[in-house]
């Protein structure tokens, strides 16, 4: 197992030499460094000189991967790429272009972005799990088809559409909760509570037919045949038996997305005000703020590989018969 | 088991009804803390993180929304007085300017500009003016500055400006403005004026070369964050006579340099400040000027996440600003002169929630959680009606809950210009004039406006907006290149006129006679992301093709627009300018040749050259407002109007939502220290709060019910599944 983690990890450079080089040559094949010297010097009475400052200042005026004025390796070391990506792999993030320290940003975002991701994460999978048993329980009848077609109904609706319905009818009319804002510590249930509650039910419809499926195969499987036969109640077969093997599929998504979760929610946080990091990355490429879009890049590729290899090791908790080697 | 549990489900059930009950009548939706309900609040909103807060850097109006507040320059506008007017705020007057000729000789008042070499400004100061609280001037017994060589292992424990336990201030003293002068030739900061004031202050060039010649050798000995003391480097133009006195030598005559008094950039900075900002370490936790402004104003940051909120608070310090006594004429009926010589600020702090979007900030300003608002498009049917007459108005949902609707036209102009390099549309001759004054004649601004603005601007006839210096009123003003004067309004020329003017040009219902086709023209825009933005672009080409002209839209993102600005790469494009200050130079300077964007990269975005203009402009950039200047700029107008170098497009209009607990206040087109003068009740705001904020609980119990009524099948459906089994 462990040889297999120091792999997966010693896999992850090469992906993430990759995904930089793409995030560079992307973002500087829409914004020239000059592009973003006048971005972030304003409007007015900005001169070639200041620009040609800025860029000296901020270590723009480097070739992006050659540079051809020096010679040996200095010819790579000395170029925009090295100078920018390689303190990153030391997880020095470093301060953006408008000044900021990029690290501190992420550490004071990325917990109000957790508050709302995993209440959604773990009540949605506790609601999404009741309501596909409900339907499982009861498959092939008026209530597995009325569950199927509000699932689908649930899915067909836009995200956007539930917050501003949640907004104007619990915000607005019933005047329940706060429309918007955040707060600190505890005071910040409040402001939380109906993200959270849109963020469960926009995810219900998805989640639940994808678990009413899983359920619905281990409910066809000779196990559970055998369970029935031997006389068990539906509700143990069920909760005993198919809920635990059906728990390895879920699990091993579940675990996938729970690094990202780091991440945030782009729209869901805009709305409601909520300082997450949902906004961070969007907000720095309007800005042309190189500096946070290769941070928050790298930082999401690392967590998305960070995932990927905790599903494999949770794929050998949860089920015995795979063995990681 | 059901025994067991039975009890805790009955508890915990009549526990929450209980809670819901006791919460019936209370504001469930604030989202303020309770303990700040009666408290002498102001709550705003910003939507965007501000760049900077240094003075010497920020540039835009929602940064100037912070620190306008903090940061004192020696002068203000008069907050009430119109046309915009120049008063005291630090400074003991507004300066008069004396003027050298070459040899240093004094010159007799308002000399001709070409006699003078230099203008002197000197400024006399307040005494008695003090610092907000900042740890930067904490001293300790010894008189030693406490945090000016903090360790590494301090900085670690330090990760916002309260974390320092001790603060300090000192009195404000004329060195602290020459220091901040210094600082706009900083390398580091590339202040947006540095080029600006190296044409006008004595020895600013040379001096920001040797700044930064001393900046690179500091760097190479002090790569993180180093300190240049400005104080050892001196400023020919700029210096400290005493220590209330500096003075300022301009190169030649430069009448609009007062108003540059007026803003930020030229507010004070103690040189403490810089010292102890530029500690190794604090960059790394945001502690900079950026962040942390440090000012006499009346008020100071307390709280600083731009991610989330921003906190001015009252600074204890401050010298204790009156309210002004006079005013224009119907102030005082207006109520505006009431707190006439009271002591300012009147709301002891300002809390700044970020909210990005329009739609839940429109509907927290009308359950009274924001004092006031701006109307978006989206929400703009629910907040304006307009009667029989055309007159807006509130409608009667706001108007019930007491709000104020304040409007102002804002000094600024939104245009479409032409470039005058371009072989079609620019250029002096007689055939792209009438092709242009077609053009003019044909985008009907008015139609724009309604449909765009909901009506928020008036179209402009000039580059002047009302309440500058030069702008005429009525007919006298009308551009009569696209309008005539009848029943007592401009009314814009009818198309078959902007067709004859274009059949003169060569291009009779619009075909270009060397192809034969429609002549097509590439209109350059910028992709904002605004839903409204098709329809804009669609809005365009039908105006153009009321003429027969085939309208191309090259809409790219705002990096590639800019880039053809600069290089010329255009035929029509969009633009605006919002006034830095409120002088005519500063819109007619747009036009100036010499101003030239491919050229000389200056603000002058069509590249227009008349030498007539340009020498009438020469002329009256120096005059004072009087009505020699006024003929001028006619002048002026006549030949642009002609020329019509742009279609002059609208001046905005500012519409302000303020709620009934807010004293009645008056919208300012160039000041933005206004929020000392804004007062609320807090006790009324409190009470209508509640009284807006009921909380509707019916529905959440026939939710419950509902779910309960669901499960009944469900239940009986599992019980027959069961016993059907068996």
């Amino acid at each position: 197992m462990f040889n297999y983690i120091i792999r997966r990890v010693l896999y992850a450079i090469p992906i993430l030499i990759g995904v930089n080089v793409l995030t560079f040559a992307l973002f500087f094949m829409v914004n020239s460094p000059d592009d973003m010297a006048r971005a972030h010097l304003g409007t007015k009475h900005i001169t070639p000189q200041a620009v040609a400052q800025w860029k000296t200042q901020h270590g723009y005026d480097k070739p992006l991967f050659l540079n051809p004025d020096n010679t040996g390796i200095n010819m790579f070391t000395d170029t925009l790429f090295y100078t920018k990506s390689l303190s990153l792999f030391l997880f020095d993030f470093g301060v953006s272009d408008a000044g900021r320290d990029i690290g501190h940003d992420i550490k004071q975002r990325m917990w109000p972005s957790l508050a709302i991701a995993l209440p959604v994460l773990f009540i949605g999978l506790l609601v999404n799990i009741t309501f596909a048993m409900l339907m499982a329980f009861f498959r092939a009848s008026y209530i597995d088809v009325s569950g199927v077609i509000l699932c689908v109904v649930l899915m067909s609706i836009s995200s956007l559409f539930y917050i501003i319905s949640g907004q104007f009818l619990i915000g607005k009319i019933l005047r329940l909760v706060p429309i918007s804002g955040y707060d600190t510590g505890w005071h910040a249930f409040k402001f939380v509570l109906l993200p959270v509650v849109i963020g469960i039910v926009g995810g219900i419809g998805a989640g639940s037919r994808w678990y009413r499926t899983i359920f619905l195969e281990e409910m066809g499987k000779d196990y559970v045949r055998t369970a029935r036969a031997k006389g068990l109640a539906e509700v143990k077969v069920l909760f005993k038996h198919v809920l635990k093997n059906a728990l390895i599929p879920i699990l091993t998504g579940i675990v996938a997305v729970i690094p990202l979760l780091f991440l945030g929610s782009l729209i869901l946080e805009s709305f409601f005000g909520i300082p997450g990091l949902g906004s961070y990355t969007i907000d720095a490429i309007q800005q042309q703020d190189f500096a946070i879009v290769r941070a928050m890049v790298f930082l999401g590729t690392i967590l998305y590989i960070m995932g990927l290899i905790m599903t494999d090791i949770s794929y050998t908790v949860v089920d015995p018969r795979i063995r990681i080697s | 088991m059901n025994k067991y549990y039975l009890p805790h489900i009955l508890s915990l059930s009549l526990g929450i009804m209980l809670f819901i009950a006791g919460c019936q009548n209370q504001a469930q939706n604030n989202p303020y803390r309770q303990q700040d309900k009666q408290a002498n609040i102001r709550y705003a909103t910003f939507t965007e993180r501000p760049r900077t807060l240094d003075p010497a850097r920020s540039y835009s109006s929602n940064e100037y929304t912070f620190i306008s507040q903090i940061y004192e320059p020696p002068l203000q506008y008069h907050y009430l007085l119109r046309p915009y007017q120049l008063v005291p705020l630090t400074a003991q007057a507004v300066p008069k300017p004396i003027y050298l000729n070459k040899a240093g000789k004094q010159l007799p008042a308002d000399p001709p500009a070409k006699d003078v070499a230099y203008s002197v400004y000197t400024i006399k100061i307040k005494p008695g003016i003090y610092y907000q609280p900042h740890p930067a001037l904490a001293k300790d017994k010894k008189n030693h500055y406490i945090y000016h060589n903090l360790s590494s292992r301090q900085v670690r424990t330090i990760n916002t400006l309260g974390d320092f336990t001790k603060t300090g201030s000192r009195e404000l003293t004329a060195a602290d403005y020459v220091y901040q002068i210094k600082r706009l030739a900083h390398p580091a900061l590339n202040s947006p004026i540095a080029s600006l004031m190296s044409r006008r202050i004595v020895g600013f060039k040379t001096f920001k070369q040797e700044l930064a010649k001393a900046y690179k050798q500091l760097k190479q000995r002090q790569p993180d964050n180093p300190f240049l003391d400005l104080r050892q480097h001196p400023l020919v133009g700029v210096k400290a006579i005493d220590r209330y006195t500096y003075q300022i030598t301009l190169k030649g005559k430069y009448p609009q340099f007062v108003y540059w008094l007026a803003m930020p950039f030229f507010a004070p900075m103690p040189w403490e400040a810089d010292r102890f900002y530029s500690q190794p370490g604090l960059k790394q936790n945001n502690i900079t000027f950026d962040w942390f402004p440090i000012g006499t104003g009346p008020y100071m940051l307390t709280k600083n996440n731009p991610n989330r909120q921003m906190v001015l608070a009252k600074n204890p310090n401050f010298h204790g600003e009156k309210y002004p006594s006079e005013g224009e004429a119907g102030d005082k009926a207006k109520g505006l002169l009431q707190d006439a010589g009271k002591k300012l600020p009147f709301v002891s702090k300002v809390i700044f929630l970020l909210e990005k979007e329009s739609l839940p900030t429109w509907n927290k300003f009308l359950q009274g959680y924001y004092d006031q608002s701006a109307i978006s498009s989206d929400s703009f049917d629910q907040a304006i009606q307009v009667d029989h007459s055309g007159k807006m108005e509130l409608t009667p949902e706001l108007k019930a809950k007491g709000i104020r609707l304040y409007s102002s036209v804002e000094p600024s102009i939104y245009y479409l210009g032409f470039n005058m390099l371009d072989n079609i549309v620019g250029g002096n001759s007689e055939r792209a004039r009438k092709l242009r004054q077609a053009i003019a004649i044909a985008l009907d601004y008015e139609e724009f406006i309604s449909i765009f603005l909901n009506g928020r601007g008036i179209p402009a006839q000039g580059l002047l907006p009302p309440g500058i210096f030069g702008y005429v009123p009525g007919k006298a003003g009308v551009n009569p290149y696209v309008y005539r004067w009848l029943h007592g309004r401009a009314q814009r020329k009818s198309i078959d006129e902007a067709k004859k003017l274009l059949a003169q040009a060569g291009y009779p219902n619009g075909i270009n006679p060397k192809t034969g086709k429609p002549l097509i023209l590439h209109y350059d825009a910028v992709i904002t992301g605004d839903p409204n933005e098709k329809a804009r672009f669609a809005w365009m080409r039908k105006q153009l093709a009321k003429l027969g002209i085939q309208l191309d839209v090259r809409a790219t993102q705002y990096n590639r627009f800019q880039q053809k600005i600069r290089t010329g790469n255009t035929q029509l494009f969009s633009w605006g300018w919002h006034a830095d200050y409120p002088d005519p130079e500063n819109f007619l300077f747009l036009l100036y040749g010499p101003n030239s964007k491919v050229k000389h990269g200056g603000e002058n975005h069509t590249n227009y050259y008349n030498k007539e203009y340009d020498k009438l402009f020469d002329q009256m950039k120096n005059m004072p407002n009087n009505p020699e200047r006024a003929q001028l700029i006619q002048r002026m107008m006549a030949i642009i109007q002609r020329d019509t170098p742009l279609v002059w497009g609208y001046h905005p209009k500012l519409f302000q939502l303020s709620h009934s607990w807010n004293r009645i206040s008056k919208p300012h087109g160039m000041a933005n220290n206004t929020l000392k003068y804004a007062k609320l009740d807090p006790k009324l705001r409190a009470q209508l709060r509640t009284t807006w904020n009921k909380p509707v609980w019916w529905p959440v119990w026939l939710l419950i019910i509902l779910c309960v009524v669901a499960l009944i099948p469900v239940i009986i459906k599992y019980w027959y599944h069961e016993y059907h089994r068996k």
